[in-house]
């Protein structure tokens, strides 16, 4: 019973997202021997200290304690007895509903429940939309069908006695439903909301960008802030890569000459990775303001693994965003953007130019310039030999378009021109195709 | 049974006083950490802000258990050769050159080439034998037999392959020389590893150890150490310059004041002998507190009501 407790909490942990690995399970049932469940408070701290590794997991195990440990009555000592005791008495369920009812004990009806949640499977649950269901299976393993035999016997008596029996009945398997109910929605959020969350973030990370609903928006902030951290902790990981089997012969020599030249310790060469640094050119008209605004988000999330992060906006003339993108808050800045640039329409040319005169600088060897823009430039020129100049600087170009391929060259679109200079142009519509395209990126520097 | 130096951790009450004994004013958690450790066998790993206590929890710990400290301060670039062990490559030349004589004497009488091979792999183990081990701070950890405390500072600043390199370290209580063999600890060192978090350590370092967040102190907690280590400070100033320091780390600035920055300040109001907290005497100090010029700035027109509040409080 004990350890299905903590079973159980732990099953609750991982649902919301809280790792526990085997080994972690088996340390805090040993910390739990040793710390015992009689103190409510030093167990919590001893769940936390063994269980919860960050402070998110530190904050999710606190909310899930309170909840779990509150309706969870404390096994005492020997609480086996008591349950064999109680299944030689009525082998048909955890405890009697007509009983339960007749004596109104609230610890007895408490015990009642916990047992018929464990008998309906309720740590399985994972929708709020199961709970009605849940609670029903429990009514079930309480007995509920004596209790309906009792009160069509009580009508079926036809006397005020009768007819007041029945109504106490009905009264009692309301309230037990109630509370059923009310049990069976304690487990879902304990058990089941970290996994519906889950759920909905991954169905969020295959919608379209465009087609995201405005009640969307607030949850898509935090689902980039946790792509941004995967990204981060993928390509933080600064590895120094040995070249073994070339021989630095300056620095062995260097390094062994208190050894009179005899090579004890031998030296090679090693690579350097770039640091990375990434210029984005964005198209902020129209229908491309969407997309730019979750890519510069999710960019702008980065600046951890990114230490050089340019952006610039354009329609007609192009500006430097940079700033005002990482000194306000970013939606406000980001409306501000859109407001102020994306009005004038489209030009690529008069664009590409802007950045040649003013910012030409930045571009090294060690950019990777992502321009993110449709390409319907207005049938004005498209400067392709500034954008070629611009491909020969730089150490990767990478095109991204909210537009299918089969809509890549109609009408006013020069993307089939520039195509040949970049060396990736690719279709964006969700989340999860930035997140990729960032990765492919970033894994240029190692 | 060897006596070892972690008998007085009997409770998790005993741990607080202990510590208290020594100067450390601890909390529930750290003390509740402190005794999983112990009897579960397990590291800790320490993460929170700069200056809350982290590091001064493992030397206290030490003195509290009056057993040695055994300190490795992390940083990139790091490697096994600074942190477990390296040869003593000059003293082996050294021998060498001094043998090379007696070599001669040994030899004698091993008449063909083959005989002297023989007779020369029987000291195969002469070079790389403990006289020649130079022990860095993990191995000497690890062959303290009264026990120790082992502290591994910023873990976070070290590479990534270091950090696998201290996983045989920190689960196995041992260490592996390819030469000798490995040596495994009598008795398993207490190891406390911090963190500022600079970059996330890796989910395997962290399932081995168990975690505990230290966050800047309550007021009176923070008021308990003041009072541990400037104890001359008068009950209004010290309520009061508390107060003060708690309403800064809640503004908007580059670098909130550590603890030891609170305990820096107490000092210096005491030297100036300050009995009350003023506006005044807050501006011309502030530079204790605050180490950026820029917070200095963004705090001016904080400092009267901050000082207000802080002075009533008294």
């Amino acid at each position: 019973m004990a350890e299905q407790v903590l079973t159980d909490f732990i099953r609750a942990l991982r649902s919301a997202d809280v790792r526990v690995s085997t080994g972690e399970a088996i340390d805090a049932a040993e910390a739990v021997k040793l710390i015992g469940y009689a103190d409510r408070q030093r167990l919590s701290d001893t769940l936390r200290c063994v269980l919860a590794k960050s402070p998110s997991e530190k904050l999710a195990h606190d909310r899930l304690f309170d909840l779990y440990f509150s309706r969870q009555a404390i096994p005492q000592s020997a609480p086996e007895e008591q349950q064999s005791e109680e299944s030689e008495e009525s082998s048909d369920g955890p405890g009697d509903l007509l009983d339960l009812l007749e004596n109104g004990d609230e610890t007895a009806i408490a015990m009642a429940m916990e047992q018929a949640g464990q008998e309906a499977g309720l740590q399985e649950i994972r929708f709020s939309t199961q709970v009605s269901y849940y609670a029903q299976q429990m009514m079930k393993s309480l007995g509920i069908e004596r209790l309906e035999r009792e009160m069509m016997d009580a009508f079926r008596e036809r006397t005020d006695d009768g007819q007041a029996r029945a109504e106490e009945l009905i009264e009692g398997r309301k309230d037990m439903f109630g509370r059923a109910r009310e049990h069976a929605k304690q487990a879902f959020e304990t058990y089941g909301a970290g996994a519906t969350l889950a759920f909905r973030e991954d169905v969020l990370a295959e919608t379209a960008l465009t087609a995201l609903d405005v009640r969307d928006l607030n949850r898509m902030q935090a689902l980039v802030q946790k792509i941004a951290k995967r990204l981060a902790v993928k390509h933080s990981r600064r590895r120094r890569k040995k070249n073994r089997g070339q021989l630095d012969v300056r620095k062995t020599l260097r390094a062994n000459a208190g050894f009179d030249g005899v090579p004890f310790d031998l030296a090679w060469k090693q690579t350097k990775r770039d640091r990375a640094k990434i210029v984005a050119v964005c198209d902020v008209s129209g229908s491309v303001a969407r997309v730019v605004r979750f890519f510069l988000m999710l960019l702008y999330s980065l600046n951890e693994v990114v230490p050089d992060i340019e952006s610039f906006a354009f329609s007609g003339r192009l500006e430097d965003v940079g700033d005002t993108l990482e000194t306000e808050d970013f939606a406000q800045a980001m409306d501000k953007i859109i407001n102020s640039i994306g009005m004038s329409s489209t030009d690529y040319g008069q664009s590409l130019s802007d950045l040649r005169v003013n910012h030409w600088n930045i571009l090294d060897r060690r950019t990777t310039l992502i321009i993110l823009g449709d390409g319907r430039s207005n049938y004005g020129d498209p400067r392709l030999d500034l954008f070629r100049e611009a491909a020969a600087r730089v150490k990767r170009v990478i095109w991204l378009t909210p537009e299918g391929e089969s809509m890549w060259g109609s009408g006013d679109s020069e993307l089939p021109r520039y195509r040949p200079h970049c060396h990736t142009m690719k279709q964006v519509t969700t989340i999860k195709d930035l997140e990729r395209i960032l990765d492919e990126a970033l894994s240029r520097y190692q | 049974m060897t006596k070892t130096g972690y008998e007085p951790l009997t409770s998790i009450d005993a741990i607080t006083a202990g510590l208290a004994s020594v100067g450390y004013i601890s909390t529930r958690e750290i003390s509740t950490a402190i005794y999983l450790a112990h009897n579960l066998r397990k590291p800790i790993l320490i993460e929170g802000p700069a200056g809350v206590g982290k590091t001064d929890l493992a030397a206290s710990m030490a003195r509290f258990l009056d057993v040695p400290l055994n300190r490795l301060q992390c940083y990139e670039g790091l490697d096994e050769g600074k942190a477990l062990y390296e040869w003593k490559y000059g003293k082996q030349l050294l021998y060498t050159q001094l043998l090379k004589e007696k070599l001669g004497e040994v030899m004698d009488g091993a008449g063909t080439l083959d005989a002297a091979f023989d007779k020369l792999t029987s000291f195969e183990d002469l070079f790389f034998s403990e006289t020649f081990l130079e022990p860095r701070p993990l191995l000497t950890a690890m062959k303290q037999d009264q026990g120790s405390v082992l502290l591994i500072d910023e873990i976070d600043k070290s590479d990534e392959e270091f950090e696998a390199y201290l996983l045989e370290v920190l689960s196995d209580y041992q260490v592996t020389v390819p030469e000798i063999g490995t040596i495994r600890a009598q008795v398993p060192p207490l190891v406390i590893l911090t963190s500022n978090n600079i970059r996330e350590l890796g989910d395997a370092l962290k399932r081995r150890c168990l975690h505990l967040h230290i966050d800047f102190p309550e007021a009176e907690r923070e008021q308990a150490i003041v009072r541990a280590r400037v104890p001359d400070v008068s009950d209004a100033l010290l309520s009061q310059l508390v107060e003060f320091v708690q309403g800064l780390r809640d503004l908007d600035i580059r670098k909130r004041p550590s603890i030891s920055e609170t305990v820096d300040w107490a000092r210096t109001l005491l030297l100036m002998h300050a009995t009350e907290l003023d506006e005044e005497m807050v501006r011309s100090t502030l530079n204790v507190l605050l180490k950026h010029e820029s917070d200095i700035q963004a705090v001016d027109k904080d400092v009267r009501t901050l000082a207000r509040a802080a002075a009533s409080t008294g």
